[in-house]
């Protein structure tokens, strides 16, 4: 079970490692938990732990070891019995309970829960004599008996499993998305620093090696100021299927702007997808050519979109009718292929929810942009790959579609 | 020995269950406490009451965005050496008298255990708290000038605050023992606001809770009031002869002192207006 518990927890994903496990191990051994279920809650919750994000994963895992559910009489009774015969287990009950445990045969207790399982037909609440919840019979569930054998579900008081329950910490969770600072501090690990620029700091252990070597008389050493060194260009989208995403879009872009503290930030919006001209405002008045972005900004520069990606598959081939010259421009997505392709360290944040990634569109676009959720978990994922260099497969992809190869011919045929 | 005794808080300082084994763990397996939570939730207090409470001398490390490693163990004095140098105004020759010990290496000298708040970690360089890995592993350092070995004459208990402004290395985390002081339900709370105000009318303290709760319980506050606020704020209705009966409809007195931020304020004014 103690096992189990370990392995719970990693599935959960709570990165508990042999570390930890050894320390709850001794602290165990050692009585910390007071022979308490609730005692040992406590302690492996600080042992276990390493942010309060884990808090919620711990207490599902917690729930799902400890409590054992049981469908069936047949398993909850060969399990009953394994439990009440491994003295180990029986070490972390309270001393009282394990008395009363004794106070009632095995035998005697067994037979009793197979009579009146067998009685029983309905769905029962309360009362002392059935199986059910709430009640003071020795079987079900949330009861008060002794040595009553729990059902599932939720046991009386606040004992750690209603703790681990009640789940009082799903609200700090990694994956939801909170707040312009949790964005600002993900986004801050972007940064690279670099010593560059004019405004020149005193440099005090040059300073103080310069002049020892000079016999002590004063030599002052100057250098450039520590910044960082990341510039970003974020592309929103707005509108249509993007408007229930508004709040959160511009909270990643007030953090951006504000936290950041990236030596320089530019931002334009698009619908949909990219095509010819981006725009310095979301009402789409005043365009830039998107071969200008192209052109002007170096490869060193990290470009951000953020954006559903879903849209009609037609929209991602149209082209933005170049009518003027009579010729068909790029499509959308060989303007995608165009920026991925001269910025590689470049990513696509969605703040739809991953298991609807597998849509059309959105699979295109992934096969141009590795693509993040927009929580706090995406943007620390998008951080790190960010500072990786670029995958070779994509870079090859990337650069067949940005000169208008390998497009999906059988939907461009409609257009 | 007094360390083993479990720490249940003070007279002035309430603490969870949790937070009191998390305690005991830490002190037991000899690893440091790392503790987070909101603003005003006790972090820091947390220290200066566990050292209270058993007696020993509290070593208080505050770290600012400058703060290096070295610092907490030993700082080695250049300048004044150089001074001496030119001015023959010492002996030079012997280092040792140039090296100051921080709040780390000080605990370490001591002959008897003692507290070491690390308060903030988090303000520090990314590289900080990895720069402690191993003298907080193994309580010992080394000082390259001298060459002299510094190491603890007994462990101390070492507790550490964080408000989660920047990520911690895994390293670093690993080897703590971590609590997240969660905000106090009503019960606990009026248990904390009994001990800073122990004369305190029960209509108001009711009044008081109620509003309060309300208040933090207002959809997009950006920094909702805690602890030492509401306890500050009861002290300003105290002062003032507030009635309780004014605190339960809009428009609070002394908004200022629990919201601390303009946009806040704002916030609670507009809903107010909308409910009257």
């Amino acid at each position: 079970m103690f096992i189990d518990f370990f392995y719970a927890l990693r599935q959960r994903g709570v990165p508990v490692t042999t570390h930890n496990w050894l320390a709850l191990v001794r602290a165990v051994a050692d009585g910390l938990h007071d022979q308490r279920l609730d005692g040992f809650y406590r302690v492996a919750r600080c042992l276990c732990c390493a942010s309060e994000v884990h808090y919620d994963g711990f207490d599902q895992a917690f729930a799902q070891v400890f409590r054992g559910v049981v469908d069936d009489s047949a398993t909850m009774l060969s399990q009953l019995d394994e439990y009440l015969r491994d003295p180990k287990k029986l070490a972390y009950l309270d001393p009282a309970l394990r008395a009363a445990l004794e106070s009632l045969d095995l035998e005697e207790l067994r037979r009793m829960f197979e009579e009146r399982l067998a009685e029983q037909r309905k769905r029962h609440e309360g009362g002392n004599r059935w199986i059910g919840t709430g009640g003071t019979s020795p079987f079900g569930q949330g009861g008060v008996h002794p040595s009553g054998i729990r059902m599932g579900g939720q046991g009386g008081g606040r004992s750690a499993l209603a703790v681990a329950d009640a789940r009082r910490f799903r609200a700090y969770r990694n994956d939801l998305v909170l707040d312009t600072r949790q964005i600002a501090s993900a986004l801050r690990k972007l940064r690279k620093m670099a010593r560059r620029g004019d405004d020149l700091e005193l440099d005090i252990p040059e300073t103080v090696d310069a002049t020892a070597r000079n016999c002590g008389d004063l030599e002052i050493a100057w250098r450039p100021p520590r910044k960082n060194d990341v510039r970003v260009l974020l592309l929103m989208d707005v509108g249509g299927s993007m408007d229930p995403f508004a709040k959160l879009v511009s909270q990643l872009f007030s953090a951006a702007s504000a936290g950041g503290g990236f030596r320089e930030l530019r931002s334009y919006y698009f619908h949909n997808c990219v095509y010819s001209r981006l725009y310095e405002d979301a009402l789409f008045s005043r365009g830039v050519p998107t071969a200008e972005l192209i052109r002007d900004l170096d490869p060193s520069w990290r470009v951000i979109l953020v954006g559903d990606a879903y849209m009609h598959p037609g929209e991602l081939m149209m082209s933005s009718a170049d009518w003027w010259t009579g010729t068909a421009g790029p499509v959308g997505l060989t303007w995608l292929a165009r920026l991925a392709d001269r910025f590689p360290h470049s990513a696509w944040l969605n703040p739809e929810r991953p298991d609807i990634w597998d849509a059309p569109t959105i699979a295109e676009v992934r096969g141009v942009f590795p693509m993040f959720h927009l929580s706090v978990d995406g943007l620390g994922e998008m951080v790190s790959e960010l500072r990786r260099p670029p995958q070779p497969k994509r870079s090859l992809h990337v650069h067949a579609l940005a000169r208008g190869e390998n497009l999906p011919h059988a939907r461009r045929s409609n257009y | 020995m007094q360390l083993q005794q479990n720490f249940r808080g003070t007279p002035k300082y309430i603490v969870s269950e949790e937070l009191g084994i998390a305690v005991d763990v830490a002190i037991h397996l000899g690893r440091p406490l790392l503790v987070k939570g909101e603003p005003g939730t006790g972090k820091t207090l947390l220290a200066v009451n566990l050292a209270a409470a058993r007696g020993l001398p509290l070593e208080r490390w505050q770290i600012k965005s400058t703060t290096k490693a070295v610092e907490g163990l030993y700082t080695y004095d250049t300048v004044r050496r150089l001074h001496d140098s030119r001015f023959n105004s010492g002996d030079v020759s012997d280092i040792s008298r140039y090296i100051d010990m921080g709040p780390l290496g000080r605990a370490f000298e001591r002959p008897d255990p003692s507290v070491v708040l690390i308060d903030e970690v988090d303000k520090a360089d990314l590289e900080f708290p990895n720069d402690l890995l191993h003298e907080l592993d193994t309580m010992t350092f080394t000082i390259p000038e001298t060459g002299r070995h510094v190491a603890a004459v007994r462990r101390p208990v070492v507790i550490i605050t964080s408000n989660n402004e920047k990520e911690l290395p895994d390293a670093f985390l690993r080897r703590c023992v971590f609590h997240f002081i969660e905000f106090p339900d009503r019960e606990l709370m009026t248990r904390i606001v009994r001990v800073h105000h122990p004369d305190l009318d029960e209509a108001l303290l009711a009044g008081a809770l109620e509003a309060f709760y309300r208040l933090r319980a207002t959809e997009g506050l950006r920094k909702p009031p805690s602890t030492s606020e509401l306890i500050d704020w009861i002290s300003a209705l105290r002062y003032a002869g507030i009635e309780p009966a004014k605190l339960l409809g809009a428009g609070l007195p002394f908004l200022g002192t629990l919201l601390k931020k303009e946009t806040d304020v704002e916030v609670v004014e507009r809903r107010g207006r909308r409910r009257a």
